[in-house]
């Protein structure tokens, strides 16, 4: 294998670790407003995802340092490409950042309720962004000769991109939900358990659609057929058990499943790329590929040495962080946010 | 309006406000580990107290520092795309290893810092907030690097029309990073340290909890003074480096248009005719100029004049003829002067400072405590007019000798988007400033009693939310 197709398979592994994680920490924030009853509630849960949603999010910005370092060009192409959407996730992210340290730092129940509506929001639009961006990817933007594109409204917004959207946001919420019936307890945990039923037929329901409607806009069934069509069921197999997981009260395995899918999900879309890094839709020969956008071969090299020493150790301490954290949450508890 | 125009006012405008929070980060939460250790070591309450109430205090700007951040990450790819293009290879991988290094162990530490103090022995939750210090400072080293390669490019060699590395450790070793980052740091610390003394000050003045605040205070004394003093020092070499890696941006920061006598004089005041090309007015002291460029009393130094002819001769095949290689030079000049200035009156506040403290008069003496209330802005004038002397001083330049910030700007990103995003982040960063200062302001006003307090009462009653 080449340093630059290493690569890309590193980034994808991170953006898999973005979604498992922040994908979590997202939904339990869309929960806040479909779960919780009250502010008491909502702290709660705020405080289930408290010690972890920064370091999550940091994979997001790994994400984006690594696509800078290995594929310059396509660091370039997508960020000034995707002007818009970026910008609107950065705001997103900008919000949610200060809402958990600001919400409960005036004891005011309108200062928190602004504040949780900011956490609403700014964890409801960063997946939907996302999954727009990735899937509109999938789907081939207008990327000329010179590496650039201007894309139209239409290249970004329409059916196939928003459906992605919604799906994604939609995995993401039921994710959130299976942490929630881990990490709280009594009413919360079963109101959570019960609508994550019905989330996941709706997840099940929202990745068939978004499967036919890859199949007839992308060629990634072509291009892939064999490992699309076996992620594919490995898709549906990890939903279908996160629901009979809920069901039966096995909340721990629910969480690994949909947190499997989102895994599964994310490996389709890099596998639906691969070996191309960003898709022209005007011309094949304007593709960017894991070979013309990538880094020198020296720079892949130090970057592998570096990542390969530092990894272990962030996985290290993430999984120990875990643990020290692994009580339910519970409101007769000192709640920190 | 020029994108290009727009662009640099977007990145000026988000730096700077960026980098309000971060010395703070970077200087608060070392002293808050240096009380937490205390506490461990020494077994006092009261320094514990301290760890709360100034931790407190670092986790609502640290916030802000964080979501600033963010947006300074995707920027060079949504504003800067040809530069991203230019330099990835080499100044993408000081960001990647960044946020590896740094970021990971800065957020995963702090969140067990903040939802640990009941769940962690003393010793493992004093190491976490250790970790913070690190995970702070191992990001400023990384981003400075790469900081540092736009200064003094180096370890690069140009092959398909673009900057390639091909030598990590020239990177990581690079003159200018190690002259640039001590004085980051320290500048860091003063920014803590009159942040915590300005605040101990105000509340030594109304006599409030005066024990509490007389030991920060004695802490930031310490700090203030380490920090000060070394700024100036490390401020000294990295003038001294100056000179030789980027004399244009020495002589516009000097005003300085023929070459200088030998020895030169440090030039305290002029009034600069930047279309004349020369100075009305000077007020110099002489000596200072040889002495804070070579470390001794000789030594001339060349002029803007000079200096565009070398400069036409070397670059004008990279980037077109007639290119004018002056920098903005008031601007320049003004932001070094103050930077010195503030520093000099930072290093007198301290050993005034100390000279109260071994006497005994911390407390009585009321004028020195309304001084420190005003010298919270010092560094954070101080570091700001810093960045702008460094960052407008290497025009036209964006990469030193290699590519100019005109080239490096997205050609595919219109102006109205650029402009549009420009103002939601100013009126964003407008609220979030408000907003913490009044939190911050809160915070003090509550004192660190009631810190504590509140949170003793919350565990037992977590349904009373009304104020
Ligand atoms: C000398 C120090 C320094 C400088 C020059 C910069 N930063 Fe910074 N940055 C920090 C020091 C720092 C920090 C101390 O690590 C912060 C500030 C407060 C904080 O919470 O972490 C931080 C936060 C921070 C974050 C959020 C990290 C997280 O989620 O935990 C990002 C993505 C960046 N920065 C990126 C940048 C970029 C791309 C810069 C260049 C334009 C930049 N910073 C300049
Ligand atoms: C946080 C402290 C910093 C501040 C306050 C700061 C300030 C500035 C300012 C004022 C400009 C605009 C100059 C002009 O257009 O006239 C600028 C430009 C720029 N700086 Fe910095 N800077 C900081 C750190 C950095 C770092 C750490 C990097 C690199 C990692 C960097 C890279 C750039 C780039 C790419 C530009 C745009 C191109 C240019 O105008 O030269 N800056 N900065
Ligand atoms: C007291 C005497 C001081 C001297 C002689 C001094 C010298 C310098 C010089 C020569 C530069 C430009 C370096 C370059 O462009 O490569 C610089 C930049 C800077 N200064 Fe100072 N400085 C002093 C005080 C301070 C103080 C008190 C602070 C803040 C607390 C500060 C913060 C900064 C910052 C943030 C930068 C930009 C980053 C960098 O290039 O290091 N300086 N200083």
């Amino acid at each position: 294998m080449e340093l630059s197709e290493l690569w890309f398979v590193l980034i994808a592994v991170v953006f898999i670790g973005f979604f498992f994680l922040e994908g979590f920490d997202f939904g339990v924030g869309m929960s806040t407003r479909f779960v919780a009853k009250n502010q008491t509630e909502r702290s709660v849960m705020v405080n289930t995802i408290g010690p972890f949603w920064d370091a999550n999010e940091v994979w997001l910005l790994t994400g984006g340092g690594a696509i800078f370092a290995a594929f310059p060009h396509w660091y370039a192409t997508m960020f000034s490409g995707y002007y818009l959407p970026l910008f609107a996730a950065l705001l997103c992210l900008i919000a949610r950042g200060v809402s958990f340290e600001f919400r409960r730092k005036i004891k005011n129940e309108r200062w928190t309720n602004i504040w949780d509506w900011v956490i609403f929001i700014s964890s409801l639009l960063p997946p939907f962004l996302l999954g727009v961006l990735f899937t509109s990817m999938l789907k081939g933007m207008p990327i000329q000769k010179d590496m650039n594109m201007q894309p139209g409204f239409t290249d970004f917004i329409n059916v196939y991109s928003l459906w992605g959207g919604v799906t994604v946001t939609i995995l993401c919420f039921l994710h959130g939900l299976h942490f929630l019936t881990l990490k709280t307890d009594g009413e919360i945990r079963s109101r959570s358990a019960s609508l994550a039923k019905k989330v996941a037929l709706a997840a099940l329901g929202a990745l068939a659609i978004f499967v036919v409607l890859s199949w007839i806009m992308t060629d990634i069934f072509t291009v892939h057929l064999v490992p699309e069509l076996a992620l594919v069921v490995l898709i549906v197999l990890a939903y279908a058990l996160a629901y009979y997981f809920v069901s039966k009260k096995r909340e721990g395995l629910a969480f690994t499943m949909s947190g499997l899918g989102l895994a599964f999900t994310v490996s389709a879309i890099f596998v639906g790329l691969f070996p191309r890094v960003m898709i022209s839709s005007i011309n094949k020969a304007f593709d960017l590929t894991v070979y013309n956008a990538s880094s020198g071969a020296y720079s892949l090299k130090i970057m592998t040495i570096v990542a390969v020493t530092i990894l272990p150790f962030v996985l290290g301490y993430t999984v120990w962080s875990y643990y020290i954290f692994r009580k339910r949450v519970t409101d007769k508890e000192h709640l920190t946010y | 309006m020029d994108p290009l125009f727009l662009a640099r006012v977007q990145f000026a405008a988000t730096t700077i406000f960026h980098f309000f929070f971060v010395p703070l980060s970077i200087g608060l939460v070392f002293m808050v580990a240096i009380m937490e250790t205390m506490y461990v070591v020494k077994k006092n309450e009261l320094y514990k107290k301290m760890a709360k109430f100034w931790g407190h205090l670092f986790l609502i700007n640290f916030a802000v520092g964080v979501v600033t951040g963010i947006i300074q990450e995707f920027q060079f790819g949504m504003n800067w795309s040809d530069y991203s293009r230019f330099v990835g290879d080499v100044f993408g991988a000081p960001l990647a290893i960044e946020a590896l290094l740094a970021f990971f162990m800065e957020s995963t530490f702090i969140g067990l810092w903040i939802f640990g103090w009941d769940r962690l022995s003393k010793k493992v939750h004093l190491a976490c907030i250790w970790l913070v210090s690190l995970g702070t400072t191992l990001s400023a080293i990384w981003i400075l690097t790469a900081n540092s390669f736009m200064q003094v490019p180096v370890g690069f060699a140009m092959k398909n029309g673009r900057a390639e590395m091909n030598d990590f450790l020239a990177l990581i070793t690079n003159g200018q990073l190690l002259v640039e980052f001590p004085h980051v740091f320290t500048g860091a610390l003063c920014t803590a340290a009159f942040f915590v003394a300005g605040i101990c000050g105000y509340n030594l003045l109304k006599k409030r909890h005066i024990a509490f605040y007389k030991k920060s205070m004695k802490l930031a004394i310490i700090i203030g003074l380490i920090g000060s003093i070394g700024v100036a020092l490390t401020g000294h070499t990295q003038a001294q480096y100056l000179v030789k890696t980027q004399p244009m941006k020495m002589a516009a920061a000097e005003g300085i248009w023929k070459d200088t006598a030998d020895p030169a004089p440090w030039s305290l005041f002029a009034l600069i005719d930047t279309k004349k090309q020369e100075n009305k007015f000077e007020l110099n002291i002489p000596y200072a100029l040889s002495f804070l460029s070579y470390s001794k009393f000789e030594g001339s130094l060349k002029g803007m004049e000079t200096l565009q002819k070398e400069y036409t001769e070397k670059y004008d095949s990279i980037v077109g003829e007639g290119t004018n290689y002056i920098p903005p030079v008031k601007t320049t000049y003004w932001s070094f002067r103050l930077m010195v200035g503030f520093g000099a009156a930072m290093i007198l506040l301290s050993i005034i400072g100390l000279i109260l403290w071994k006497r005994d008069r911390l407390v009585a003496s009321s004028t020195f405590l309304k001084f420190l209330v005003p010298a919270i802005a010092f560094p954070y004038l101080a570091n700001t007019f810093g960045w702008l002397m460094t960052e407008i001083g290497r025009q036209p330049w964006s990469v030193f000798g290699l590519m100019t910030t005109a080239d490096a700007v997205s050609p595919n990103v219109p102006a109205g988007m650029v402009l549009f995003s420009t103002i939601i982040y100013l009126v964003v960063f407008t609220i979030l400033l408000g907003v913490m200062v009044y939190l911050i302001i809160r915070e003090i006003k509550k004192g660190p009693e009631e810190v504590q307090g509140i949170d003793d009462k919350l565990s037992t009653d977590p349904f009373k939310v009304g104020a």
